[in-house]
């Protein structure tokens, strides 16, 4: 499992940082949520993979080892939310930089 | 023990004083010269009531811890040398505070003078009262700053302005290596206290980083006490109002540079590099600033040079390391104080009543203002070094100390006969200053008739004048006991013996006096001729400006040098350093991580064929969206959302529902989002161009490609190679795992995190939220699209068409029956997103769901009505009032958090009990839930701006850009490559 995940991460890497250095804005836009997902996944691969391990306690004692753990996915949860903000305003950034200067190149200008 | 209590006091009240005087309504002259008064009479009272208890080298001091373990503390501590500091500071301060009053005209903003000027003087009593090297150096540092606004305060003159920057540059540039060499003897020492350094003399001077410690240090105290090479900021700085000028360059501003020289005196000086550099400094300062002053036209830039000089002459004392030398120029320090203020303050008011300070046009002023002139005359004789006034003691021991010197032949000879010299032009430029001014014809180019100023304006120059003299005649009882406290604290129990007396008999230092004496009426009389003719500069050394020179290498660093750079190393292209940013990123890791992987071992948990097929759809998805992303966006973004599903079963299948959850429903919105706003980007065209360009874009291509496989290589690999490590025991995660439901009350670990463990993260993030969907929407409220986006869509417009040529269709029939039914399944479903909303968030924390993921809900359920109803439909319907709901969702949080201080509870403490209600039973009940609540409002509130913001644009038919205009390329532009 850990050896496709690690496939995965990388591969969405690959095409996001590819994407990344493309001239065009919705392909950066497009690398940048590739790019995302393939970090939010390896932050939430720090807390290791366990199948049936929700971090949902039952109250009373708790056995920290019958559980995930679950500082990762708080922070991928944050870094979700972020990713949502941050896509939202580089868009509208996009489209109001393609009105402006008639061209969607990342430089607003064609060469 | 309430003396340590009040020197922390008299260096806080200025600057509170400071505050207090910016608030000041202009007008407010008077209580603004009150308000500082007060403050440096208080200052003052504190300082000689405090004498007693800093005699025979006793130190009071008070300790404020902060960052022990670092150094940081906040220590003030009162010696004799702190103690002279204090009495010129508070006292010199208080005589200008009285005569700018009365010099500073009502229409410039005096309660800012005031102001600036109390925080100077706070900043000076805390270089002077700091017990610990950094805090030293901050105040230091604020004295640079203050000094800034002060030279600066007539800012609407360009010569203030240039003459208040220049004086922060090098004062600023000094700062910052004294900074370095305090760090320096702190490393030494091993501590940052002061009371540690100056015990540990023997320790710095054998310390192999003595040298460069000492050449940092001496660079701070250098520039700032205007020492050769750096003397050139000072004549500018009398750009400033002359109140400003009598303080900072008589008692305090300049006077902290020779102060950080006493102060590290005894565990500095008497090494051969600190004669050397010392001396040589002074001794040039000495004789250049005395013979530049003789030439100086204005007033008060003779006042000026005269002020280096009289600094360089305070220095080279101090490089000569001898006890009795120190002495010496700790006496010079308290004198020029006194002699130079009221001098200063003289200068002053000539200028006042004359309206000119030009020498040329000034003479025989004695006749208007006798009383001034008499003043003016007695401080000119002490800075002159005339017997019976305050400066003949002191120059006469620094003769003294010159002739006595058994060292090489070449200084036995250059320091006396240098002394001398400075003592004949310090002779013949204070001649000039008298004679020039007060005697001769009687001026015929002024424009009004001069006479007496106000008493009270005349009065610190008065009481300036009187200490000259009484401390010329009578040094012993006057004097005598301060001035020994002040010794004491520098050369420690061994001060040799010193007299204080007006008359040693016959010997070398009268000789050399005399010689000064005589070969400066005889120098002024030889130029008498050549100064008349009124020839601006000294000759000689006319053309070597320092300012001139710092112009010129400022030019050259902050403008050619940054010109080069940009063009050198800078890019306006996104491109290049997009890729710059990954490969420093790849090249980062790989140094964190080289020799430290380990083993990579065999995955520990068994491959399920299902997981493996869905991220064999995964990646097929990402790497067909990076493929179609240019020509077809709309594939991509389909393809994007699959991968993006992936992404989420991954989540649900390695426990982690919160995530999973969360993702589907932003995965949901973001799509919606991209989709509105593809309608305004432009049709993609092949790219068209020569064989050769395309072979660059193909290099390009292959290139990129290179760069991303390498990262994704890098990532999988890190990945790969912590997942298989195994789980970390005692890691913070375990303590949230066992007092999430003990201290927070739920049972979802992660709701609990991020509602309460981590609440203050949760409230930034939700704060940036805010902030982009603002931002979203200023941006989109004067949005305009390029012109070929403007017109209707294509399928929009074939609809209307087919419309037009049916007689019984109204024009945009089609479009509204377009999604007929699925629009009234929408329609119907909103009560029901509702419900669900509400469910997810009130499960949220102790299920998975939670504010995020309801607000989420909320905002699809509201998109969806747009969605099937149109957006005049729905906002005709329904209220809603984005803005508000994330003003209000912000507020509910922040309320919260702010509830528990009303408790007494550190910000965001949450509270939880059970509740029993009727029907439903026992309920937690946390606060939590509150702010969770503020969380789902804001989140709603968010999305939902930023959705209808960019859906607005396709109804409110906006109007299109201008087509942009072509700009030539500017040489800053450089790069060739495209796409």
């Amino acid at each position: 499992m850990e050896l496709i995940l690690a496939i995965g991460i990388g591969v969405l890497t690959t095409c996001g940082v590819w994407l990344l250095l493309r001239p065009r804005t919705f392909q950066v836009i497009v690398g940048l949520s590739l790019l995302s997902y393939a970090v939010n996944l390896f932050i939430f691969g720090m807390g290791r993979l366990r199948i049936n391990a929700a971090p949902v306690v039952n109250g009373g004692t708790v056995d920290p080892l019958s559980y995930t753990d679950p500082v990762p996915q708080a922070l991928v949860l944050t870094a979700i939310v972020i990713g949502f903000a941050m896509t939202a305003l580089f868009l509208v950034v996009m489209l109001a930089v393609r009105g402006f200067t008639g061209t969607d190149h990342v430089d607003g200008k064609e060469r | 023990m309430i003396l340590p209590i009040l020197l922390v006091t008299i260096v806080a009240l200025p600057f509170a004083g400071a505050l207090i005087g910016a608030l000041l309504p202009r007008e407010q002259q008077t209580t603004g010269a009150w308000l500082a008064g007060l403050i440096a009479a208080f200052g003052l009272g504190v300082t000689l009531w405090s004498y007693p208890q800093i005699t025979n080298g006793n130190v009071v001091r008070i300790d404020i811890p902060w960052i022990s373990s670092l150094g940081l503390d906040l220590i003030f501590r009162l010696d004799g040398l702190s103690w002279l500091f204090c009495l010129l500071i508070t006292g010199v301060g208080l005589l200008v505070v009285l005569y700018a009053r009365y010099y500073m005209s009502p229409k410039d903003p005096v309660t800012r003078f005031f102001s600036f000027f109390l925080a100077f003087m706070g900043a000076m009593l805390g270089v002077v009262l700091s017990g610990n090297l950094i805090q030293l150096v901050l105040f230091w540092e604020l004295t640079s700053i203050t000094s800034f606004l002060l030279i600066g305060y007539w800012f609407h003159l360009s010569a203030a302005r240039d003459g208040a920057r220049m004086a922060l540059i090098v004062t600023g540039l000094g700062g910052q290596a004294l900074l370095l060499g305090a760090l320096i003897i702190g490393h030494i020492v091993g501590s940052y206290d002061l009371d540690v350094v100056l015990a540990s003399g023997d320790l710095i001077k054998a310390h192999p980083l003595y040298v460069p410690a000492l050449i940092l240090v001496l660079l701070g105290a250098l520039t700032k006490s205007a020492q050769f090479p750096f003397q050139f900021w000072l004549p500018h700085a009398m750009a400033a109002p002359t109140p400003v000028s009598a303080y900072l360059h008589s008692a305090t501003m300049v006077k902290a540079g020779v102060f950080l020289l006493v102060r590290f005196w005894p565990v500095m000086a008497g090494t051969d590099q600190w004669f050397w550099i010392v001396t040589f400094a002074g001794l040039t300062t000495l004789i250049l600033g005395a013979y530049a002053a003789i030439f100086q036209t204005d007033l008060k830039g003779l006042l000026a040079y005269s002020t280096i000089s009289h600094l360089g002459l305070i220095t080279t004392l101090l490089g000569m390391s001898s006890p009795l030398a120190a002495v010496a120029a700790i006496f010079h320090i308290a004198n020029h104080a006194t002699f130079k203020a009221s001098l200063f303050m003289a200068a002053g008011i000539i200028d006042h009543e004359t309206g000119t300070r030009d020498i040329r046009k000034l003479s025989g002023i004695f006749r208007f203002m006798p009383f001034t002139a008499t003043l003016a005359m007695v401080a000119s004789a002490a800075m002159a070094g005339v017997p019976l006034l305050n400066g003949f003691l002191s120059k006469e021991m620094f003769f003294s100390e010159t002739a006595l010197r058994d060292a090489n032949p070449f200084v036995n000879l250059a320091l006396p006969i240098g002394a001398t010299i400075a003592g004949m032009f310090s002779v013949a430029y204070s001649l000039r200053f008298v004679h020039g001014v007060f005697f001769g014809p009687a001026p015929t180019q002024l424009d009004r008739v001069p006479h007496e100023p106000p008493a009270l304006m005349r009065r610190p120059i008065e009481i300036l004048v009187l200490a000259c003299l009484i401390v010329g005649v009578i040094p012993g009882i006057t004097i005598g006991p301060f001035l020994a406290a002040a010794v004491v604290s520098v050369t420690g129990p061994e001060t040799p013996y010193y007299s204080l007396s007006v008359w040693h008999g016959f010997n070398v230092p009268l000789a050399m006096s005399a010689v000064a004496l005589v070969g400066g009426v005889l120098l002024y009389w030889a130029l008498y001729g050549y100064l008349q003719r009124g020839i601006e500069g000294p000759p000689l050394i006319r053309n070597l400006r320092g300012q001139r020179i710092f112009e010129r290498v400022l030019t050259t660093i902050s403008w050619k040098g940054a010109k080069w750079m940009e063009r050198r190393f800078g890019t306006r292209r996104l491109q290049p350093q997009l890729a710059l940013l990954v490969l420093f990123a790849i090249g980062a890791a790989v140094a964190a991580v080289w020799g430290r992987l380990g083993e990579l071992i065999a995955p520990p948990t068994r491959m399920d064929p299902a997981f493996a097929a869905i991220w064999l759809v995964g990646i097929c998805c990402a790497i067909a969206a990076s493929y179609q992303a240019k020509f077809h966006r709309l594939a991509a973004l389909v393809l994007l959302g699959a991968t993006g599903i992936v992404t989420c079963i991954t989540f649900v299948w390695f426990s982690a529902p919160d995530l999973a959850l969360t993702q589907l429903l932003v995965e949901i919105v973001t799509t919606v989002l991209i989709l509105l706003g593809l309608r305004w980007l432009p049709k993609r065209v092949a790219f068209a161009g020569d064989d050769v360009a395309l072979l660059k874009v193909r290099i390009r291509r292959v290139r990129d490609l290179a760069i991303a496989i390498v990262a994704g290589m890098g990532m999988a690999l890190l990945a790969y190679a912590v997942m298989t490590r195994p789980v970390l025991v005692g890691s913070i995660g375990d303590y949230f795992l066992e007092h999430a439901y003990k201290l927070g009350g739920g049972t979802n670990v992660v709701n609990v995190m991020l509602v309460d463990f981590r609440g203050f993260d949760t409230l930034g993030e939700i704060t940036v939220l805010g902030i982009v969907a603002l931002t979203v929407f200023a941006l989109l409220r004067r949005f305009r699209p390029a012109a070929e986006s403007v017109d209707k869509p294509e399928q929009q417009r074939l609809q209307n068409a087919f419309d037009a040529q049916q007689p019984e269709r109204y024009d945009g029939e089609t479009v509204s029956e377009y999604l007929l039914v699925p629009a009234v399944i929408m329609q119907w479903m909103f009560p029901v997103i509702i419900v669900l909303a509400v469910h997810v968030f009130l499960r949220g924390h102790d299920q998975p769901g939670g504010g995020f993921a309801a607000g989420i809900i909320m905002s699809i359920g509201f998109i969806l009505q747009y969605m099937a109803a149109g957006t005049r439909w729905v906002e005709d319907h329904l209220r809603i009032l984005p803005i508000r709901w994330i003003g209000f969702g912000l507020l509910a949080a922040m309320g919260t958090g702010l509830g528990s201080w009303v408790f007494g509870y550190p910000f965001l403490t949450s509270h939880f009990q059970y509740a029993e209600l009727p029907w439903i039973g026992r309920v937690p009940m946390a606060t939590a839930l509150l702010f969770d609540l503020g969380v789902f409002i804001l989140v709603v509130g968010a999305t939902v701006l930023i959705l209808i913001a960019l859906a607005h644009q396709s109804v409110r038919s906006p109007r299109a850009a201008r087509p942009p205009v072509r700009v030539p390329e500017t040489e800053a532009q450089i790069g060739q490559e495209v796409l």
